[in-house]
C-alpha cells in the first residue's frame, strides 16, 4: 500500500477545503474533532511509512511517471526513515496543538483549522518529497499557511511589524531557494534529488555548483534561523496562537536544517566531499547561532521569545552535529532535533496553558502568580530538563552521538559548546519557572517585597494573583497534550535500538550512490554493512549533569543576585551589560534590518564557500 | 546577448532587496518585493530557452519541432501563482497596519519592547 | 540600525553577494542553448503520451500534477488567510474614511466607463471560460482562465455597480467555489488510487490530440483550478474592497 505517502498529504488537504466550504453550516465541536481525528490519521500514516522505510527507501512516483533510462519524469516522494520521522515528529505536534485549542475560542475558527490542517500537509510533504522543486512548493505551501496563521493577531505595533517582518524574511530566503533550483536545473536538466546528485557526481565543483549549494543553503537557514537570518523568529513565535506556536518551536525550524542537510548528501555530496573547508564554515554557522541565541535566551523576559530563542541555539548545536559530515553526527542531529522537538513542543503549550489562566506572558509581571499551578511547574521543570539534555530524554542520546562525532573528527571543543548552551537554554527555563511559579525572585514592579506577606491595602502581594487568575487545574485537554509530548521525547531516549536504527539510517542517509539507484532503478539498499561499536555513555553521562547543574546555578544566580559574593557580581555586571546591551540592539530593528542582515549572511558564507572551494 | 538574460535576473534580485530595505512605505515594500520575485521567473526562462525554438505547443506545429523547454513554463506559472498570492497576504497586514496604527511607514511601527 | 547605515551595510553587503552570484550564473550554458534531457524528452513524447497538444499543460497537470495541487493550496492558503485577516475584524464599527473631505469625494462612474465595462462583463467571461476550459490545446489553462474571470468581477467593480457584484457573488458563494475547486483537484487525484494506479495518474479516456475531450483528467483538473482562482481572485477583491468602501445605500445621507 505504496499509496500511504500520498494519502498522507493529500487527506488533510481534503479535509482542509472541505472544513472552509462547510464551514458556514459545520458545528464548532464537529470540527474541531475532524480536525484532531485528521491530524492524528496523518500521524498514523507517518508511523506506518516509517516502519516500512526502515528496510529501505518507499518511492512513490506520483501519476505513475517512473523515470526512463535514469531520467526522471514525473515527481517522487522518497521517504526513508529520517524523513518519515520528522514527519510523524509534525503530525504528533500538529495532533497536540490541534488538541490543545480545544478550549480556546477563536472568531474564525473553523478557517483556522483549515490552515493548520494546509500547514500539516506542507510539512509532511516537504519531508517526505524527492523532488527538489516539489520540496520547493511544499515548503512555500507550509510557509504561507504560517504568515497566514501568525498575521491574524494584529493589534499591537509590534505584531504587524512582526507579521511582515516574517513573511517577508522567508520569501526571500524562498526566492534564493528557487534561484538554486534554476541553477542547478539549468546546468543538469534534472530535478528530481537522485537525478541531481548522480548529474553532479560527474563533474567537477566549480563555481556553478557552489553558488548553487550557497543559494540553497542561505535559503533554508532562513527558515532553520541560523544567524544572521533569524532576526524573524522571535516575533513570529511572540505572534503565534499558541496552536501554531507548538509547530514553529517542535518542527518549523527543524526542517530548514533538515532540508540543507539532505540536499547537501543526495545532491551536492559528491563534487563537494573534495571541498576541505567546508565542515569549517558550516561549523562556524553553528558556533554563532548556538551562542547569539542561548545568550538572548537568558535575555528574554517574555516566555514565547524566549523559546525562540531556545530554537535558534539549539538550531545551532543540530547544525553542529550535520557539519561534522560524517553518518555518526547526522544520527545524533536527528535524534536529538526528535527529541527536542516534542520538548519545546511540550514547553510552547505549557506556555499556552500559563497565558490561558494568567493572561499574560512575561516572566516578570507573572512573578509568584503561578503558586497555584503545580502542574504547569513541574512541565516547565521537565522541559528545562529535556533542553538541558539530561537523561532519559532523547535530546541526551542525541547529544551523546554528537559528542562521539565530534570526538572522531578531532573537535572536542565542540563538547564545550553543547554543555555551556545547553545550560543557557535551560537556565532561562528553570528561572522563569522560579520567578513564576515560586514567586523567587528580586521583586518586580508588580510585587511586593519577597518574604513579606500580602497587605491589606495597595497592590496584592506576590502569589495572592490577579482577579482574572483562574485557579483551577488545567483542563486534560490542555494538559494531555504537554505530558504526551514530553512523555513521546523519553520515549525516544529510550526506546531499544533506537540507537542503532538511527545510525543505520544515518547510514542510507549520507549514502548518495545507493539513494540514488533505489529511487531511480528501484535497487533495494544493502542492510547495514556493520554492526555499530556501542556509544559511550559515561562521557555524555557527565557532560549532561554538568550541564544541568550549570543551568541550575546560572537560574540561581538570576533570582538571587544578593546571594552572590559582591565580587563576582560586580565582574558579572560588567562583562554582562554591555553583550547584553549590544544584542538586544542588534536585535531591536524591522524589516529593513532583517533583509540587509540575511545579505549579510549570504555575502559573508558565500565568500567563505568560494574560499575553501578553490 | 549570452549571458544578458542571467545578467537581469541578478540585478533585478539586488534592485528588489535594495527596495525593501530603505522602504518607507510598505505597499512599496510589498511591490519591491515583487520585483525580486521577477528575478527568479526571468532565470527560470532563460535557462530553458532554446533559440530557434517555438512555444512548446504542438497544436498547429507538428511533433518534432524544435521547442522551448516546457517544464521551466510550468515552474514559472507556479513561481507567479505563488508570488501573487503572498503579496495578497502582505497587502492584507498593510491595510491591517494602517487601519490600527495610521501609517504605512515601517520605520514607524516599533513595538513596545520590554 | 539607523537607515543610513542600514543601507551602507546593504550596499556593502550586496556588492559582495551580487559579485559572487553572477560568478555562479557564468558556470550556466549560454542564453540559448538547452542541453537539459527533461524538456526534449517530454517534447517528444507528450503528445503521443497525454493526447495533449499544450505540452505545458500536461507538464504541469499530468506528470507534475502534484506540485500544482500544492501551489493550488497555496493559493488556497493565502485568500483564506486574507479573509481571516480582513473579515474577522468587521465586527468592529465601519467609519467613514477620514479623507472623505468634501472635495475628495470620488467622482461619479461616468456613463461611457459604465456602458463598455458592463458590455465587456460577457465577452470577458466568455473568453475567461475558454481559456480555462482549452487549456490542454492551447496556451492558457485553469490558472489563466481563472484570473480572466476574475477580472470580470473586476469590471463590474470599475462600472460602479459594486452592490450588484456583493448581491449576485455572497461570500458564500466565493468560499463554496474555492473549496469545491481545491477538494476537486485531490479528489482527480484520489481517483487515480480508486482506480489502481498511483495518485493523480490520468485515468480517464485520453482521446485524440486535438479534440476538445482529449488528454484524460488534464481537463477536468482544469476546470477544477479555473474554478478555485477564480473564486479565490473575487474574494480577494471583495475582501479588499469592503475594507476601503463605506457602502452607501441608494437614498442614505452620509
Amino acid at each position: 500500500m505504496d499509496a500511504l505517502a500520498a494519502l498522507s498529504v493529500a487527506l488533510p488537504l481534503l479535509v482542509a477545503a472541505a472544513l472552509v466550504g462547510l464551514a458556514p453550516v459545520c458545528p464548532r465541536r464537529a470540527a474541531d474533532a475532524a480536525a484532531v481525528a485528521t491530524a492524528a490519521v496523518v500521524t498514523v500514516l507517518c508511523l506506518v511509512l516509517l516502519a516500512r522505510s526502515l528496510d529501505g527507501p518507499v518511492v512513490y512516483w506520483f501519476g505513475g511517471w517512473t523515470p526512463r533510462d535514469g531520467i526522471a519524469l514525473g515527481v517522487a516522494f522518497a521517504v526513508d526513515p529520517v524523513g518519515a520521522a520528522l514527519a510523524t515528529l509534525a503530525g504528533v505536534l500538529a495532533t497536540a496543538a490541534l488538541t490543545f485549542s480545544w478550549r480556546i475560542f477563536e472568531a474564525v475558527r473553523t478557517l483556522h483549522h483549515g490552515l493548520m490542517l494546509v500547514f500539516l500537509a506542507g510539512l509532511v510533504g516537504f519531508c517526505l518529497s524527492g523532488d527538489l522543486f516539489n520540496m520547493f512548493v511544499f515548503f512555500e505551501l507550509f510557509s504561507v499557511a504560517a504568515y497566514a496563521l501568525t498575521g491574524y493577531q494584529t493589534t499591537n505595533p509590534g505584531s504587524v511589524r512582526g507579521a511582515l517582518n516574517f513573511a517577508i524574511t522567508n520569501s526571500v530566503g524562498a526566492m534564493l531557494v528557487l534561484g538554486g533550483i534554476a541553477l542547478l536545473y539549468g546546468r543538469t536538466g534534472a530535478l528530481n534529488l537522485a537525478q541531481l546528485g548522480q548529474a553532479l557526481a560527474r563533474g567537477p565543483a566549480d563555481r556553478l555548483v557552489v553558488v548553487a549549494f550557497l543559494l540553497l543553503m542561505v535559503g533554508f537557514f532562513v527558515k532553520a534561523a541560523v544567524v544572521p537570518f533569524h532576526f524573524w523568529l522571535a516575533d513570529a513565535y511572540a505572534l503565534a496562537p499558541t496552536a501554531v506556536g507548538v509547530l514553529f518551536a517542535g518542527v518549523v525550524s527543524e526542517l530548514g536544517l533538515y532540508a540543507v542537510a539532505r540536499v547537501y548528501w543526495t545532491v551536492f555530496s559528491a563534487p563537494l566531499a573534495r571541498v576541505e573547508g567546508l565542515r569549517g564554515v558550516l561549523l562556524l554557522g553553528a558556533v554563532a547561532t548556538a551562542l547569539v541565541g542561548g545568550v538572548m535566551c537568558l535575555l528574554q523576559h517574555h516566555l514565547a521569545r524566549m523559546l525562540a530563542y531556545a530554537t535558534v541555539s539549539h538550531v545551532g548545536l543540530t547544525l553542529a552535529g550535520f557539519a561534522l559530515l560524517v553518518p555518526v553526527g547526522a544520527a545524533g542531529a536527528v535524534l536529538y532535533l526528535l527529541a527536542d522537538g516534542l520538548v519545546k513542543g511540550s514547553l510552547f503549550i505549557t506556555v499556552g496553558i500559563v497565558d490561558h489562566h494568567l493572561h499574560d506572558v512575561d516572566e516578570r509581571r507573572l512573578q509568584g502568580r503561578g503558586r497555584h499551578m503545580p502542574w504547569a511547574a513541574a512541565l516547565m521543570v521537565a522541559g528545562a530538563l529535556g533542553l538541558a539534555g539530561v537523561p532519559p530524554f532523547g535530546t541526551f542520546l542525541g547529544k551523546a552521538l554528537m559528542e562521539e562525532a565530534a570526538l572522531e573528527a578531532g573537535a572536542p571543543w565542540l563538547i564545550g559548546l553543547f554543555v555551556v548552551v545547553a545550560a543557557l537554554t535551560s537556565a532561562a527555563l528553570l528561572r522563569a519557572t522560579g520567578r513564576i511559579f515560586l514567586g523567587l525572585g528580586p521583586p518586580g514592579p508588580n510585587s511586593a517585597a519577597a518574604g513579606s506577606g500580602g497587605s491589606g491595602s495597595g497592590p496584592p502581594g506576590p502569589g495572592a494573583g490577579r482577579a482574572g487568575d483562574h485557579h483551577r487545574r488545567p483542563h486534560p485537554t490542555q494538559l494531555a497534550p504537554a505530558v504526551v509530548l514530553l512523555a513521546a521525547a523519553v520515549a525516544v531516549g529510550l526506546a531499544p535500538g533506537i540507537i542503532d536504527a538511527a545510525e543505520d539510517a544515518a547510514e542510507h542517509f549520507t549514502d548518495r550512490p545507493a539513494y540514488a539507484a533505489a529511487v531511480l532503478e528501484g535497487v533495494p539498499e544493502p542492510g547495514p554493512a556493520v554492526a555499530h561499536p556501542a556509544t559511550p555513555f559515561g562521557g555524555p553521562a557527565l557532560w549532561a549533569v554538568v550541564s544541568a547543574l550549570l543551568g541550575l546555578g546560572l537560574a540561581f544566580a538570576a533570582l538571587r543576585p544578593d546571594r552572590l559574593p559582591d565580587r563576582v557580581r560586580g565582574g558579572v555586571t560588567r562583562l554582562w551589560d554591555p553583550v547584553a546591551a549590544g544584542l538586544r540592539g542588534l536585535h531591536d530593528g524591522g524589516i529593513g534590518d532583517s533583509v540587509t542582515w540575511l545579505v549579510v549572511g549570504m555575502a559573508t558564507f558565500g565568500t567563505l564557500v568560494a574560499v575553501v572551494a578553490r | 546577448m549570452r549571458f544578458l538574460p542571467y545578467a537581469v535576473a541578478a540585478w533585478l534580485l539586488l534592485v528588489g532587496l535594495y527596495g525593501i530595505v530603505t522602504s518607507r512605505n510598505l505597499v512599496h515594500m510589498i511591490t519591491c518585493l515583487s520585483v525580486a520575485q521577477s528575478s527568479t521567473y526571468i532565470l527560470l526562462l532563460s535557462v530553458g530557452f532554446e533559440r530557434g525554438g517555438t512555444a512548446p505547443i504542438f497544436l498547429d506545429v507538428p511533433v518534432g519541432t524544435k521547442a522551448v523547454d516546457p517544464v521551466v513554463g510550468a515552474l514559472t506559472l507556479t513561481d507567479i501563482v505563488v508570488g501573487a498570492t503572498v503579496s495578497a497576504l502582505l497587502l492584507a497586514l498593510a491595510v491591517q497596519a494602517h487601519k490600527h496604527h495610521g501609517t504605512l511607514d515601517p520605520e514607524r511601527l516599533k513595538p513596545e519592547r520590554d | 540600525m539607523t537607515p543610513r547605515l542600514r543601507r551602507r551595510v546593504f550596499l556593502a553587503a550586496a556588492a559582495v553577494a551580487g559579485a559572487l552570484l553572477l560568478w555562479g550564473l557564468t558556470g550556466l550554458p549560454d542564453y540559448g542553448v538547452y542541453n537539459g534531457p527533461y524538456g526534449d524528452v517530454l517534447n517528444r513524447v507528450a503528445v503521443a503520451e497525454r493526447k495533449a497538444t499544450n505540452v505545458v499543460a500536461s507538464v504541469t497537470f499530468d506528470y507534475r500534477g502534484v506540485d500544482t495541487m500544492g501551489e493550488e493550496y497555496i493559493l488556497f492558503a493565502a485568500v483564506l488567510g486574507v479573509a481571516i485577516l480582513l473579515r474577522a475584524q468587521r465586527d468592529e464599527t465601519e467609519q467613514p474614511p477620514d479623507e472623505d473631505a468634501a472635495d475628495r469625494r470620488a467622482p461619479g462612474t461616468s456613463n461611457a466607463v459604465r456602458v463598455i465595462g458592463l458590455a465587456l462583463v460577457g465577452p470577458v467571461v466568455l473568453f475567461g471560460i475558454y481559456v480555462v476550459s482549452h487549456g490542454h490545446l492551447s496556451p492558457g489553462g485553469g490558472f489563466q482562465g481563472g484570473v480572466v474571470l476574475a477580472t470580470a468581477a473586476l469590471l463590474v467593480f470599475l462600472s460602479g455597480e459594486y452592490v450588484t457584484l456583493r448581491r449576485l457573488s455572497p461570500e458564500v458563494v466565493l468560499d463554496t467555489a474555492e473549496s469545491v475547486g481545491a477538494a476537486g483537484y485531490v479528489a482527480v487525484g484520489l481517483l487515480g488510487v480508486a482506480a489502481g494506479a498511483t495518485f493523480l495518474a490520468n485515468v480517464l479516456p485520453l482521446g485524440h490530440p486535438g479534440a476538445l475531450l482529449s488528454a484524460g483528467t488534464i481537463p477536468v483538473i482544469n476546470l477544477a483550478v479555473g474554478l478555485e482562482v477564480a473564486g479565490g481572485f473575487v474574494l480577494l477583491l471583495s475582501e479588499f474592497l469592503e475594507q476601503t468602501l463605506v457602502i452607501r445605500r441608494p437614498g442614505e445621507v452620509t
